[in-house]
């Protein structure tokens, strides 16, 4: 039999655990980071090891808390206001992701639409089928493009069989092909979230519809679209957040004059060697980011509270 | 009434189209006999050979592999308890600071994922290698995992719990030998994912590794920064196989199970029916 008295110390016990251990975690690894990077980039460039400066000192107490206050400075985002070149790639980065996000929405939406009407059985192959190219590496597939896009790559050989174009043009390194990598990589990121709401679409909604005499068209603006905005809004935010702060495929892809933002992350650290720095922008692309989803979640809530 | 109208399939068989093309080109690049890339010089496994003898792609995927099996359980573990917290134990103290520290690695830029876990290792002087990119792929991938494991614990049937509880057993066996079995797909489910997540990852993966640690991705990478080979070529159509074998694999068991799980959902729906009555 079980001790009556051992069983809430036992569950109170294994509760705290179940809590505590991922809580440490990311605590120790998602939230304390970042702190890091808040501090660095508030730190005096100091190119080369030590790679910053100032570190808190708690044993100093008082005056080492004061000093470190005192040693923070605002220099690393005065230097990006003041360069260009971080204004441009944050403006490149907001604009290549508005765009392509714009472009997914615009091919997305008809394949998951086309999707939602088809057969019950050919549904769920298909889920399989689009989400299937997700599950192969993100490198891989930009990898698959490089060979087509190449100067004579597929691509160009095609287009000259057809006599499309009498010179090869050039694919890689510009920004179309960056728009090409991106719209092939979150496809299903934008197809998924539309198939889901669009396949709960209410169909004796849009008959009630062609019943009063509306025409296929205007059903379509008036009905379907509106109640598919939940699906709109989540593919937007699943493309357009990740696509901001994209490496690999305008890295790959794209040509080196105008970067994107990660692209200046990765080379203020990596070849620049300019920590701080590279914290400024990280701290700035992340306050950039994080509006949009306050924006949706404050969103979510006031039409939950209208339902 | 649904119509399928040719607009629709044409939209399905493009797209499709256009998601496979690329997948299905590369895998038969890998099979070209010449060592220039963009000529058709006949049918060869010779790049595969190659590959055989390439110490350093070897090296990488074996140090991939690794990281993705430890990273996926951990991961998992985590996930796992996470979900279960968020879940069943209502409003805690600090519950908001933990939704939000499991959601925002969702959208959080790769790049700074990795800047910041790198700057940790820095100031904490811990020394990169396998390790540090165990730590970065298991946080990044254990937010994935609670997604999923949440949303298999939201619609789980609590009369079963509540049975086994009522019949005696204190909580953690519970949750062994009932809540544990029937929450076993989700969970295969979500360590699938997190290896494949880790697996594919170049960019947290660059900025927290090591000497000595240079896993598949980076590899690749830097390969590829100079260009398109014929054995990289080998060497993804070798991953994209793999991967294909082991989701339709996973989909097929969870196909299965789904169609033994069926029964069990219908008594408990006859438990609670008795219940009301």
């Amino acid at each position: 039999m079980i001790d009556p008295k051992s069983r809430p110390a036992q569950s109170s016990l294994a509760k705290k655990l179940v809590v505590a251990l991922p809580y440490a975690w990311l605590a120790v690894f998602f939230l304390v980071p970042f702190l890091i990077v808040l501090k660095i980039s508030l730190s005096q460039s100091a190119i080369a090891l030590p790679p910053y400066a100032p570190v808190l000192d708690l044993n100093a107490g008082w005056r080492g808390i004061a000093q470190f206050f005192a040693g923070l400075s605002f220099d690393n985002y005065r230097l990006l206001g003041s360069d260009p070149l971080y204004l441009l790639s944050y403006v490149k980065s907001l604009q290549i992701a508005a765009f392509s996000t714009l472009l997914l929405l615009a091919i997305g939406y008809p394949i998951a639409y086309g999707m939602a009407r088809m057969p019950r059985r050919l549904q769920a192959l298909l889920t399989v089928l689009v989400v299937l190219p997700f599950w192969t590496s993100f490198l891989i597939r930009i990898y698959a493009w490089m060979n087509i896009l190449q100067r004579d790559g597929l691509l160009n050989k095609a287009l000259l069989a057809l006599h499309v174009v009498r010179e090869p043009p050039v694919w890689l390194a510009t920004d179309t092909a960056i728009y090409i990598g991106i719209v092939y990589s979150y496809l299903p990121f934008m197809v998924l979230p539309l198939y889901a709401v669009l396949e709960k679409l209410d169909q004796s909604l849009l008959e009630a519809a062609a019943d009063l005499g509306c025409p296929r068209w205007k059903a379509f603006w008036q009905v379907t679209l509106p109640l598919s905005s939940p699906g709109i809004v989540a593919g937007v935010l699943l493309c357009f957040i990740p696509i901001v702060g994209e490496f690999v495929i305008p890295d790959l892809l794209g040509g080196s004059r105008a970067p994107m933002i990660g692209q200046t992350i990765w080379t203020e650290f990596f070849a620049n060697k300019d920590w701080p720095a590279a914290a400024a922008v990280a701290v700035v692309l992340v306050c950039l980011l994080v509006t949009p989803i306050v924006l949706f979640q404050h969103q979510a809530m006031r039409s939950s509270e209208q339902s | 009434m649904r119509r399928v109208t040719a607009f629709n399939l044409f939209a399905i068989v493009l797209g499709i189209v256009f998601l496979y093309l690329p997948i299905v080109i590369l895998v038969i690049y890998s099979f070209n006999a010449s060592r220039l890339v963009a000529v058709w010089g006949g049918w060869s496994t010779r790049w595969y050979g190659e590959l055989a003898g390439d110490a350093a792609i070897l090296d990488a995927a074996s140090i991939s592999l690794r990281v993705a099996l430890v990273a996926a359980s951990l991961a998992t573990l985590l996930g796992t308890l996470a979900a279960v917290a968020l879940v069943r134990f209502g409003r805690f103290r600090g519950r908001l600071l933990f939704a939000s520290m499991i959601y925002a690695p969702l959208v959080m830029p790769e790049v700074i994922t990795g800047l910041s876990l790198l700057l940790l290792f820095v100031a904490l002087a811990i020394e990169r290698g396998f390790w540090t990119v165990v730590i970065a792929h298991t946080t990044m991938a254990a937010c994935f995992v609670t997604v999923i494991v949440q949303s298999r614990l939201v619609d789980f049937d609590m009369s079963l719990e509540e049975a086994a509880m009522d019949l005696g057993a204190p909580p953690l066996r519970t949750f062994l030998t009932v809540t544990l079995p029937l929450i076993l797909p989700a969970l295969a489910a979500a360590w699938m994912l997190a290896f494949a997540l880790s697996l594919d990852d170049l960019v947290i993966a660059s900025f927290t590794t090591g000497p000595g640690a240079t896993t598949l991705p980076i590899r690749i990478y830097s390969e590829v920064r100079l260009g398109v080979k014929p054995e990289i070529n080998a060497v993804c159509s070798i991953f994209i196989a793999v991967v294909c074998i082991a989701v339709l694999a996973a989909s097929l068991a969870a196909k299965l199970t789904a169609a033994r799980g069926a029964p069990t959902r219908l008594r408990t729906g006859d438990l609670s029916r008795l219940d009301a009555g």
